[in-house]
């Protein structure tokens, strides 16, 4: 029973992760990209359509962070070369790209689609309860997990996480020292895309395998929420999506267990919960402080 | 940008059919909630008018807006329908209404149907389909095939429709097994296929081995094929996504109906009325049995034939479940009951949310 829960909470919390560590590395570099539902989306759409023609669920892995990355090259394009609002671009990346996957996907609506295969590791997979849990998912649970590290060691540990932390801190400053701000966050923003369609891809090929119209279903918006929640760190987004996915899951075995609580406050609970832990975090404003990049959002255009 | 540019396909293609619109004797005109491709409400809809259209050929001409939201922007499409020549407009959705109402008025010889409203006028008439009698069928055979005696039942909102639905389901399986358990669990949305398919897998851990939904998309059907249980297809055929799994599923035909009305309106028969087919008139109609034994595929179509010959699933004795009465033995609940229902039967240990 509490293998099932806990494997369940692993899928709800894999799209989640993907996208908002990819978020995360874009808001580092201060540049706020409110376009990850739209990417996802695109990706979920491209990625189940090549599955479905190749027959192969790694080509439409890779073709759904490519999409992701067209769409994010998009709006670094528009956003740092031409230095349009930040936040009108994102909105209308989203609107975008669910109208846009809308009409590729067309042709796949109502067609049964292909599964990740779950990885098998001989041996550690038969261990009870660890080994289903833990060694027995499909490849993007793991990937997601060494996002993850790999983000927090490029971030804190590398030299151009520290250059990339510094052009969102204060792009004047990086800028004066011979850094190409445009250049590293037109990076970060790739990046961000490519996480944001493998994210799309985990929807149609491993949660949900299937293409329906907006299938994703808010599911960016609460990734851009995790990034605010994670205070811009990334171990913290492990623990915010897998709360959130604990708490949208176990409201679904409270009504089945016929608990006596509204489910209508139920479906709520993963929102307030976010939002509480949002009111604690801001408490404490200095500790809030160190960690936001201080340019986040704020448009650069290079002195020459 | 997807529905704008079939708009403007659709417009060139009024202007250019200006002439050719004559050589048709009725044009027939479709209003959409959502994109046809939802494989869902839209989707049969729009079989409806292409089932409409075969059976006519050239004598009728139909169009379509798809994606039309809800509200003054559906009036403006009803009307560019209305003033384009169209002699019968069947809007689809319940939002629908009002602007319906308020077009028919401006429009006195076009024909207008409203599905699943409550408002008619002179030219106004309403349909709907009872979709709870297959619900009582599906509900018999879940209680049959169920080797834990317990279903799953993912709920979208408690409005009547979804609870007259799940009413219906329990009536059927105690029909029965009189002790059968039924877990119901909202998941406040029409379509969140992620979510849909949590609340399957949520279901299927506590116990239940058959599932059943009143929500959208083919999630739970997937999941219930991926762990070796079953389940039921929601408004369209959905056994290519479970090919194993589906027992049957509950079909919207609208065709049947597209095709009476638009004859009506060809031999100037029409009037506005309120229809609510059922399994009789062909506008419910279940999926091919599969993967079920012999027997319970024809106690299910007895059950099937029952109900078509004028059976109603509400039949009495039925008690609520706060154990109050809601119809005696051998009282049938009339259609404002049905259509209104706010209660659960006993054997239901959800909570109905307010």
């Amino acid at each position: 029973m509490f293998e099932a829960v806990l494997l369940t909470i692993i899928t709800a919390a894999t799209p989640l992760l993907i996208a908002a560590i990819g978020e995360l590395v874009v808001e580092r570099s201060g540049v706020l990209n409110l376009g990850v539902e739209g990417m996802m989306i695109m990706g979920a759409v491209v990625g189940f359509a090549v599955a479905n023609q190749t027959g192969s669920g790694t080509l439409g892995v890779i073709a759904a962070i490519a999409a992701g990355m067209a769409m994010s090259a998009l709006f670094g394009f528009l956003v740092l070369v031409l230095v349009t609002n930040q936040v009108a671009t994102g909105l209308a990346l989203t609107i975008l790209g669910i109208g846009f996957s809308g009409l590729i996907g067309e042709a796949f609506i109502g067609i049964p689609g292909l599964k990740l295969p779950d990885l098998y590791i001989p041996g550690l997979s038969d261990i009870p309860f660890i080994g289903p849990v833990f060694f027995q998912q499909d490849a993007l649970v793991y990937i997601s997990f060494a996002l993850v590290i790999a983000v927090a060691y490029f971030l804190f540990r590398t030299r151009l996480g520290l250059v990339l932390r510094s052009v969102g801190d204060n792009h004047g400053s990086a800028h004066a020292l011979g850094y190409s701000v445009i250049r590293i966050r037109f990076a970060a923003v790739l990046f961000g895309g490519a996480c944001a369609g493998l994210a799309g891809a985990y929807m149609s090929l491993a949660y949900t395998p299937q293409w329906v119209e907006n299938m994703t279903a808010g599911r960016g918006w609460i990734a851009l929420a995790l990034v605010v929640f994670s205070s811009w760190l990334p171990l913290r987004v492990v623990i915010g999506a897998y709360l959130f996915g604990a708490v949208s899951v176990l409201n679904l075995h409270a009504q089945a267990v016929e608990l006596d609580i509204p489910s209508q406050l139920l479906s709520s609970l993963p929102y307030l919960a976010t939002i509480l832990v949002l009111v604690l975090i801001s408490a404490n404003r200095r500790l809030t402080l160190v960690n936001t990049p201080a340019c986040l959002g704020k448009p650069f255009v290079p002195d020459r | 940008m997807k529905s704008l540019l079939k708009a403007t396909v659709a417009a060139v293609a009024f202007a250019a059919a200006g002439s050719a619109a004559n050589a048709a004797d009725v044009k027939a005109c479709y209003i959409y909630v959502g994109p046809v491709g939802d494989f869902g409400w839209s989707y049969q809809h729009d079989q409806g008018r292409l089932e409409a259209e075969k059976h006519f050929g050239d004598k009728l001409e139909t169009a379509y807006l798809e994606s039309v939201p809800e509200g003054p922007d559906a009036e403006r499409a009803i009307e560019r329908f209305a003033r384009e020549g169209c002699n019968i407009i069947f809007t689809t959705s319940f939002g629908y209404m009002n602007p319906t109402i308020k077009v028919a008025k401006k429009f006195p010889d076009v024909k207008f149907e409203h599905a699943t409203g409550y408002k008619t006028a002179d030219n106004v008439a309403t349909y709907n389909s009872k979709f709870h009698e297959g619900r009582y069928i599906i509900g018999q055979i879940a209680a049959k095939q169920s080797k834990t005696g317990v279903a799953g039942y993912i709920a979208s909102f408690p409005i009547p429709e979804v609870v007259s639905g799940i009413n219906a389901f329990l009536l059927g399986a105690q029909s029965v097994n009189p002790d059968f358990k039924l877990k119901v669990v909202w998941v406040n949305s029409w379509f969140d296929p992620g979510k849909e398919a949590d609340a399957a897998k949520a279901l299927l851990d506590q116990g239940a081995d058959v599932i059943t939904q009143h929500t959208d998309s083919t999630a739970p059907l997937q999941v219930a094929q991926e762990r070796g249980a079953h389940g039921f297809g929601q408004a369209s055929d959905m056994i290519q996504f479970a090919p194993e799994a589906q027992y049957t599923a509950i079909v919207d035909d609208w065709g049947p109906y597209y095709i009476e009305r638009i004859q009506e309106v060809m031999d100037g028969t029409w009037e506005s009325k309120s229809t609510w087919g059922g399994l009789a008139e062909g506008h419910v109609v279940m999926a091919p049995y599969t993967n079920l034994p012999d027997d319970v595929v024809a106690m299910a179509k007895e059950t099937e034939a029952k109900i078509a010959g004028g059976w109603e699933p509400f039949t009495g004795p039925i008690t609520k479940q706060d154990g109050t009465v809601a119809a005696e033995e051998g009282v049938t609940l009339d259609d404002g009951a049905i259509l209104g229902m706010n209660w659960y039967v006993k054997g239901i240990d959800d909570k109905l949310p307010q």
